[in-house]
């Protein structure tokens, strides 16, 4: 238990951290809040050879609301969503969702972009990103790219981001008024991944769904909108029927994994009972 | 060209003293504190962040001292369950674990006396349930929590009790 040896570098600068990514390529490894990557490391899953700390650079530890953008800089930790870093939707949406997130001491350290980077299937921002259309600003010695949630994501613990990149910011859409959101969870006890989990936004006019965003996560290698089930609501009046029907095109559109925890058939049940739920919670109070 | 085996010099500052030690980078906070500090009231269970026996303020802020460096701690202020009574009277969390039987075997207690110390300095007025929330961080395999909660609630009132007086 463990971690194999390694070199450390502390840069404080972003370019200096870039250079290091430049030069250090495959066998080394960007430590951030340390909460997922210090485990990985002592079970000796990963032994990178050089580990470059992000701690030190403090130009990005921010967080601001900008341009109808919320800016999550690379060292922003789940802590500062315990209150809405935001107004209107998407703040309260986040600071429901990080009560979810692990524990109080590892929220003190663990990262909003450390969780995008490392893409656990059941990452709770990482299904905020999904479902939000998030944008990962990735940066390397070449230059920048910004890379949409939905091609980011791309199996268990995979992203698009190359070895030499590092994530400085990820940016979510500040939602107006005109939305409302909601976020369900099944897990067996508080603070554990969560078995299957879904998060939605919709805008809603007269009592009418105009638009959807519908994402599940926890159930396939990576979280994903739900296009049929998002179908199925715009148009339809904000109702339990609905959401019935929402509920049914997840489940019948998800293709479940199975582990220690669920069963495909349990997973599938699980996201279907927490989509419905995620509708009803953003609704709850609208006077339907 | 450095050695991965090469020691650096680092200087922990626990509870209120320095400690200047050399360490191996993948030193852990934890296993610094034991075994080069001589620190060893911080326990280790599970060393993957799960128990939360580890737990320590850094900064003033509740951690894993499993999942952090000791070279990350470098000149930080530390507080282990040393510290909270050091050669004084015991800490009113201290007492009240003791009072509401908020221990049996005593593993897990340094990491929930951190984490409970941690918390109640930040938020005083703590609400039952998010109290309950962050101490569901840590595990014990003895008490079944109850009495831990209570014990936690009673320092709380003892200690807005002594600051109102004070
Ligand atoms: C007991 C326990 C329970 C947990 N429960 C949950 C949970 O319920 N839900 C959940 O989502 N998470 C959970 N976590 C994980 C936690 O949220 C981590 O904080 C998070 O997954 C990773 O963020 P980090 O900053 O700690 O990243 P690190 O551990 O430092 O790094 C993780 C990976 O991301 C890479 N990385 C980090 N930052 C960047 C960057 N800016 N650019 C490029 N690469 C980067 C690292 O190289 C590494 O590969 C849990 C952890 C523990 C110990
Ligand atoms: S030893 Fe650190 S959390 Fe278990
Ligand atoms: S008192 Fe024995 S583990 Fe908690």
């Amino acid at each position: 238990m463990k971690p194999a040896p390694f070199s450390y570098h502390a840069p404080s600068t972003l370019d200096a951290m870039l250079a290091l990514l430049a030069e250090g390529g495959e066998d080394g490894k960007v430590i951030a809040g340390g909460q997922s990557l210090v485990p990985m490391m002592n079970f000796r899953l990963a032994r990178p050879a050089r580990l470059f700390d992000l701690n030190g650079v403090a130009e990005l530890d921010f967080l601001r609301a900008e341009g109808g953008w919320l800016r999550i800089g690379a060292l922003a930790r789940h802590a500062a969503f315990h209150r809405p870093p935001c107004g209107g939707p998407t703040g309260a949406l986040l600071a429901e969702v990080v009560r979810h997130i692990a524990h109080y001491p590892i929220r003190q350290r663990g990262t909003f972009a450390g969780s995008i980077a490392h893409a656990d299937p059941a990452s709770e921002w990482c299904l905020v990103a999904a479902t939000l259309g998030a944008e990962i600003v990735a940066r390397s010695r070449a230059g920048e790219r910004r890379i949409g949630a939905g091609d980011f994501f791309l199996a268990s613990l995979s992203t698009a981001l190359r070895p030499d990149e590092l994530i400085v910011e990820v940016r979510l859409p500040i939602l107006d008024a005109g939305w409302r959101t909601g976020f369900c969870e099944f897990s067996r006890r508080v603070g554990d991944f969560g078995i299957a989990m879904t998060a939605v936004a919709l805008r809603v006019e007269s009592g009418v769904v105009r638009e959807a965003r519908i994402g599940v996560g926890g159930v396939e290698d990576h979280p994903a909108r739900q296009p049929a089930a998002e179908q199925a609501l715009v148009g339809q009046p904000v109702a339990a029927r609905a959401f019935a029907a929402a509920a049914d095109a997840v489940a019948g559109a998800v293709r479940p994994m199975e582990d220690l925890h669920a069963d495909a058939a349990y997973r599938r049940h699980l996201a279907r009972t927490t989509t419905r739920r995620a509708l009803e919670q953003a609704c709850a109070g609208s006077g339907s | 060209m450095t050695s991965p085996h090469d020691k650096l010099a680092v200087t922990l500052a626990v509870n209120g003293r320095d400690y200047r030690i050399a360490v191996e980078p993948r030193r852990s906070l934890a296993d610094a504190l034991r075994e080069d500090c001589g620190l060893t009231g911080t326990h280790l269970g599970c060393e993957h962040g799960y128990c939360g026996a580890c737990t320590v303020l850094v900064d003033g802020v509740p951690v894993r001292a499993c999942l952090m460096l000791a070279v990350q701690a470098h000149g930080r202020p530390i507080r282990t369950v040393e510290g909270l009574a050091g050669d004084g009277p015991l800490h009113p969390l201290q007492e009240a674990f003791r009072d509401e039987h908020g221990l049996q075997c005593g593993f897990c207690t340094p990491g929930f006396l951190m984490l409970a110390a941690g918390v109640l300095e930040r938020e005083p007025d703590i609400g039952d349930e998010a109290l309950r929330e962050i101490l569901s961080a840590n595990l014990c395999r003895c008490t079944g929590y109850q009495n831990i909660v209570k014990a936690v609630r009673a320092a709380a009132r003892r200690i807005k009790e002594a600051a109102g007086r004070g």
